[in-house]
């Protein structure tokens, strides 16, 4: 059928299975809007109060569904914030789709109204971007963008797509879904090495990320921890890929890790590495990070194996069809020593926690957990309120822990949690703090037209926290630009918005306080009151090592 | 520090230089030299890198190399697997008393005159970068009004062509 560029880009987005977009219209884009407007029943836009909360929630979308999420913008402003979004999705791995239009392409390069190289501005934060020039290359371009978003280390691709290309017409025929590559196991001689030294080991820990949540490879790492006797860990990419319960989980490792997740992986002898990477808020100072411990590497991108630390053994492949080919090569065997060890680590974790009756952090996570079903979605921002709730928060299923982790994006949290409750179908969680909080609550009045059920729990301190704990310990107390003094009045906003919400102070209040959240239709704020000057613990200080960590105020 | 000449095959697409530059850029791989062309079909172009550092972090750049999705194919070569060479074009001044050793030492190197003029000579010289190295120095003891040179260009020994090892 003949069609215009508007109409196939929103025929492929329905032939390749997306029926959710996030996106803001404007004058370059607008073609495919009244294409989006033509297809409404079976592709449903929504419409967010700022381009990068689209973004967000495309990322969020993506998250919990392991779909690829879609995002559409116009050209200039439109693009370029969407950048924020972008870089978020791109450090997280994260499979996405921006589409946005520019000017015709007479006019490209002469910087017309609303131009923007967004292709050159978005070079080094997308697996890869396409301008299209031409109408009859639009389908098949859209339809590689969907493979290579998905395929392998997922990752954002974005198509940038001139007016005159939205207009001029094409013969379109719709095929079948994009297929992600063929994913393969790491080399036999490799997986026969790592086996080797597998076997040899006496005191091993397993460390994962995001990568075994994308290759669904759980079921095998738990199979392996059990065969070899091993606790797991993992880095914030990593949570909800293992229930919180689970009796090998020590829980997050790194900066502020778990003590006994970070302890067992700076006493191990060996670290197996499952489709993560050793970033400097898990290693610390990496001369000194875990120099006892063999490192054997399993990635899908063979770029991140010798990266930032070198493994004795690296394998590049799928994570799951890796360990699929490893496990029958692994000996059986208990390890009491190192287990009895681990569960020293974790009685001295316990001394360490936080257990006064006031409204602490912890205990306002502590009390969310009670709400929590097994199947919701909490989105966080990012900073102190992150930490609390990467620390104590309590999973069951995978893909429900919403947050920026490599690129640390404070205002993600308000698009995830949309995304999330679009993804889930059902109600999400949006932990945050006044902080972050404040860079992304436009998009409330999102979850208000939609109607879309989201608890915001607001941990509010009226400073910056994370900035003020680093100024308390590094900088002599100089509260430089850190304390908001805003006067903002959350549950009044709220309604003025068209939501509602209610302000908290001890645990009781906020236990009732979260009922009611719970229960509401839409969006519903919970302004809950910490101390300003809370620390996120245990810590190890940048740069340094586990004989650093602070695990106590006043240490 | 050791020098590395990798090949690359990409697709021969709009900006696919700048993709391949970029990533070099922003991960601080230190190109010292770095040449682009079309090859025997329209549809692919060829990098030349050459490229200082130890191997891990040439593994590194060969590992960033394949996750660019214009890449088609990588070889490294060395001096016992490949052939490289590279060009060099130098406009001496045409001195009267230099003129003679000027023309000796391009006749040791090879070099040959391209241009004469009254006051300047252009020599063209072809050989390993590490020969234009040494001729260029040579001319130091002379008055050198104008280098250019390309970066070197690689071809491996014997029957096996990159395109054979299209792997992406």
């Amino acid at each position: 059928m003949l069609l215009s560029g508007a109409d196939i880009i929103v025929e492929t987005l329905i032939e390749q299975g997306c029926d959710t977009v996030f996106g803001y219209p404007g004058g370059q884009i607008l073609n495919v809007y009244d294409s989006l407007y033509t297809h409404q029943e079976q592709i449903n836009h929504i419409l967010t109060a700022h381009e990068q909360g689209a973004a967000h929630a495309a990322d969020g979308y993506a998250r919990t569904t392991g779909k690829v999420g879609v995002v559409i913008s116009t050209s200039g402003p439109g693009a370029t914030n969407l950048v924020t979004g972008i870089a978020t999705a791109y450090l997280d791995s994260v499979p996405m789709i921006a589409i946005c239009g520019n000017v015709p392409t007479t006019q490209i390069g002469s910087d017309s109204f609303q131009e923007i190289d967004i292709t050159g501005i978005t070079l080094p934060i997308t697996k890869h971007n396409y301008f299209v020039g031409s109408v009859d290359k639009l389908a098949d371009t859209i339809r590689e963008a969907f493979a290579l978003a998905k395929s392998g280390r997922p990752g954002p691709v974005l198509i940038d797509v001139p007016k005159d290309v939205q207009i001029a017409k094409c013969e379109f025929t719709p095929t079948s879904p994009a297929e992600a590559e063929p994913l393969h196991p790491a080399k036999e001689k490799r997986v026969e090495e790592a086996a080797k030294i597998i076997n040899e080991s006496r005191r091993p820990y397993i460390y994962f990320g995001g990568g075994v949540i994308t290759s669904g490879a759980q079921e095998e790492m738990l199979e392996l921890a059990e065969l070899i006797d091993s606790p797991v860990g993992c880095s914030l990419m990593g949570l909800s890929g293992v229930p919180t319960d689970h009796p090998r989980f020590l829980g997050m490792q790194g900066m502020h890790g778990h003590y006994a997740s970070s302890m067992a992986m700076h006493n191990a002898d060996l670290i197996v590495a499952l489709g993560v990477r050793f970033n400097d808020r898990v290693t610390g100072n990496r001369a000194k990070f875990a120099t006892g411990a063999k490192i054997v590497h399993i990635d899908v991108d063979g770029s991140e194996l010798c990266k930032t630390v070198n493994a004795v053994c690296g394998l590049r492949g799928d994570v799951k069809l890796t360990l699929q080919k490893l496990l029958p090569l692994i000996e059986k065997g208990s390890k009491p020593e190192w287990a009895q060890k681990i569960s020293d680590f974790r009685t001295e974790e316990e001394g360490y926690l936080d257990n006064r009756e006031s409204l602490t952090p912890r205990k306002a996570i502590m009390t969310l957990n009670k709400h929590l079903g097994a199947n919701t979605a909490v989105a966080t921002d990012v900073g102190q309120h992150q930490m609390w709730a990467a620390q104590n928060l309590v999973f069951k299923n995978s893909r429900r822990f919403v947050s920026s982790g490599g690129l640390g994006t404070m205002g993600f949290g308000f698009g995830a949690a949309i995304g999330a409750a679009f993804g889930t179908k059902e109600r999400s969680v949006l932990v945050t703090g006044d902080g972050s909080f404040g860079m992304c609550l436009n998009e409330l009045a999102t979850a208000v037209t939609y109607n879309i059920p989201i608890v915001i729990l607001l941990l509010n301190n009226g400073v910056l926290g994370m900035v003020r704990q680093w100024q308390t310990l590094f900088f002599n107390k100089h509260y430089s630009n850190t304390i908001l003094d805003r006067k903002t009045d959350f549950p009044a906003f709220a309604k003025s918005f068209g939501a509602d919400g209610e302000t908290v102070t001890t645990a009781e209040e906020l236990d009732e306080a979260l009922t009611r959240a719970f229960n509401c239709e839409g969006p519903y704020i919970v302004d809950c009151r910490i101390d300003k000057d809370e620390f996120v613990l245990p810590m190890l200080p940048p740069g340094g090592s586990m004989d650093d960590i602070i695990v106590k105020v006043g240490d | 520090m050791n020098r590395y000449t990798v090949a690359v095959l990409v697709r021969n697409q709009f900006g696919v230089l700048n993709r391949v530059t970029s990533m070099f850029r922003r991960r601080q791989f230190n190109i010292s030299a770095l040449t682009v062309s079309e090859t025997e079909t329209s549809e692919l172009s060829r990098i030349t890198v050459v490229f200082s550092g130890d191997a891990i972090e040439k593994q590194q750049l060969i590992n960033q190399l394949y996750k660019l999705p214009d890449v088609c194919s990588i070889k490294e070569f060395n001096d016992d697997n490949s052939i490289s060479c590279e060009l060099l074009l130098i406009k001496m001044l045409n001195d009267p008393d230099s003129r003679g050793d000027i023309q000796s030492a391009a006749d040791a190197f090879g070099a040959i005159t391209v241009d004469y003029s009254k006051d300047t000579i252009i020599l063209q010289l072809t050989d390993s970068s590490r020969k234009i190295d040494d001729f260029i120095n040579l001319m130091r003891d002379y008055t050198i009004l104008e280098i250019c040179r390309t970066g070197s260009v690689s071809l491996e020994k014997g029957s096996t062509t990159i395109r054979q090892t299209i792997n992406l």
